[in-house]
């Protein structure tokens, strides 16, 4: 019975990528109201300088946002009044190559990659990145990001700023 | 171009669009201002025990910076002297020896040529003393490392001058446990060193790009932000360095200890006290957490802003590579370190909350010069200082004043056309 049950609660891939599809979405569509519901209270959204350090809260990240610095985050990008992102990039993001790392009783964690262009003023600009996502299922159903961890391919190199989310 | 040309493309006010555009100016001022002056290369702390080393630039020069066994602190140039390659890639580490992956000759960290594979190969009067690694001329003060390629210039202690007093309150943010770097975020902008070199001296532009840094702090710290409203000033240090009072509170952060700790830093306050640090320790600690309340221009490439070291890179006449040193206390709490790099977030890098606007800005400058070739790009800002608060004699203006700016296109003049 509880190994039904398990079964039940599990999230599929196809659950998962569903959602991550979805999240990429609101991101190139500078959606970024409901992408903060997408997140657990305690959710941590990081975009690390340097590949796989033991511990992000004791290095220095580009991004390492909890709820708070995430809805600043978000304020910003949307207020107008920030002249890296009014007028903003436009972005085009595909995300694949998933791979399941982890899973259990409500929770899946994954790798994939992200492949995204960025246009402004005439330039084309391409970060790829490694992703990891933590993905939990709340108690009513829906999935939540409980982390996400984006890796540029260049993450301790130089970048161009970003005015917007990866 | 002449000297007198370039003496023309510089005055008092305003100096000529070219300087942001034109290619020739930019090789002449790699040769002319880049490689004869003192130029920073690195933090003592990059390269805290023998054999480490860090790789940086003086100009457009690769190099590294190691610290070999004896403790002394070399700067050499990145090249083989065998067939040029580059005899190390790393950003940062430890190293023993460098061997040059093409032929695998060996280098020591003090740049001594250590072995030359197949040695039989040379005639028999081949002296390895006679290609180590190229050292620069190095000196150091208060854990700043900086290298120049000439031996003709003054030591580096006369050159900082006045900047020296800045630097040592600068430094005062380790809250006695000494300066530590922490980490670096590194971003390049579309435009002319110049245009960075001018930002980090001037306020004018802080509550107008700023905005959406300050909407998103609490009442007490925007307020402190307030850079425009505290009296702050412009002073001109002399050799094209100048410090911009933001802040006049935060310049020695060794004073007003027994003041209220901020809302925001209450719960690092706590933190530390849990951990069971005194009452002096976790003041000291807080004060200094946010930083000094001045940038620090350094001519030509680094400056000692607020919390950070910001260093800057000619990389082409329209590109420019700036790297953001997030610092914090040299074996202090790691709580407060913690706090320091997660600050460092909030406004710097490439998604910060500042960094952005700001390499947006400059990149705009870049794009509008391509418009009025003729015209010339203003720099005539500034009211008198309050009195009282620049050193007698030195130059000084009001917080938003362009004094800073100025003061470096006068040295950049001076070396121009020296």
């Amino acid at each position: 019975m509880s190994e039904v049950l398990e079964m039940t609660n599990t999230i599929t891939l196809a659950q998962a990528t569903e959602f991550i599809w979805a999240e990429a979405d609101l991101l190139d569509r500078l959606d970024y109201r409901p992408w903060l519901k997408l997140w657990t209270e305690t959710g941590r959204y990081i975009i690390p300088t340097e590949r796989d350090p033991a511990d992000y809260a004791e290095v220095l990240n580009i991004v390492y946002d909890n709820q708070t610095m995430r809805e600043a985050r978000a304020k910003r990008l949307l207020s107008g009044f920030s002249m890296s992102s009014a007028p903003p990039a436009r972005t085009v993001r595909t995300v694949s190559r998933f791979v399941v790392t982890a899973s259990g009783e409500d929770f899946v964690e994954l790798r994939a990659a992200q492949m995204l262009a960025e246009y402004k003023y005439g330039h084309m600009r391409f970060l790829p990145a490694d992703l990891r996502y933590r993905i939990v299922r709340a108690p009513g159903g829906a999935l939540l990001l409980d982390e996400k961890i984006v890796t540029l391919v260049n993450a301790e190199d130089y970048q161009f700023g970003i005015g917007y989310l990866l | 171009m002449s000297d007198h040309d370039y003496a023309t493309l510089v005055r008092e006010d305003r100096v000529h669009t070219s300087l942001y555009r034109d290619a020739a100016i930019f090789d002449e001022e790699m040769d002319r201002i880049f490689k004869n002056t003192w130029v920073w290369v690195a933090h003592e702390s990059d390269v805290p025990v023998k054999n480490s080393f860090k790789t940086s630039w003086v100009g457009r020069e690769p190099v590294i910076v190691t610290r070999d066994r004896e403790m002394k602190v070399n700067v050499l140039l990145n090249r083989c002297r065998h067939r040029a390659a580059s005899v190390c890639e790393k950003k940062k580490g430890k190293a023993s020896v460098f061997v040059c992956p093409y032929h695998g000759w060996s280098y020591d960290p003090d740049g001594t040529l250590r072995k030359v594979p197949h040695a039989a190969g040379y005639p028999e009067d081949f002296d390895k003393n006679e290609f180590p690694l190229i050292a620069l001329r190095t000196e150091i003060y208060n854990g700043m490392i900086f290298a120049t390629f000439s031996q003709d210039i003054e030591p580096l202690f006369d050159f900082l001058g006045a900047a020296r007093k800045w630097m040592d309150l600068f430094m005062k943010q380790g809250a006695g446990y000494g300066v530590k770097t922490l980490g670096e975020h590194r971003f390049r902008f579309p435009g002319n060193w110049k245009i960075q070199l001018e930002n980090t001296t001037d306020a004018y532009h802080f509550p107008i790009v700023h905005k959406t840094f300050l909407d998103s702090l609490d009442a007490e710290t925007e307020n402190v932000f307030d850079v425009l409203g505290q009296g702050g000033w412009v002073e001109d240090l002399g050799n094209g360095h100048s410090v911009m009072v933001m802040i006049p509170d935060l310049i020695d952060l060794d004073d007003n200890l027994d003041a209220p700790i901020p809302d925001r830093f209450a719960d690092l306050a706590q933190e530390l006290r849990d951990e069971g640090h005194d009452d002096a320790t976790v003041r000291k600690v807080v004060r200094a957490v946010g930083g000094a309340g001045f940038n620090l221009n350094l001519f030509p490439n680094v400056a000692c802003s607020m919390a950070f070291f910001r260093v800057l890179r000619p990389v082409t006449v329209e590109e420019t590579e700036i790297t953001h040193v997030a610092i914090g206390m040299d074996g202090g709490p790691a709580a407060g370190n913690r706090e320091r790099l997660r600050l460092h977030e909030h406004f710097q890098g490439p998604m910060g909350f500042g960094t952005p606007d700001d390499a947006e800005g400059w990149e705009r400058v870049q794009r509008g010069a391509a418009a009025g070739g003729d015209l010339w790009i203003m720099l005539n800002r500034g009211v008198e200082a309050p009195e009282g608060v620049a050193a007698p004699g030195h130059n000084a203006g009001d917080v938003s004043a362009e004094t800073g700016m100025r003061a470096a296109y006068q040295q950049w003049k001076r070396m121009m056309t020296a």
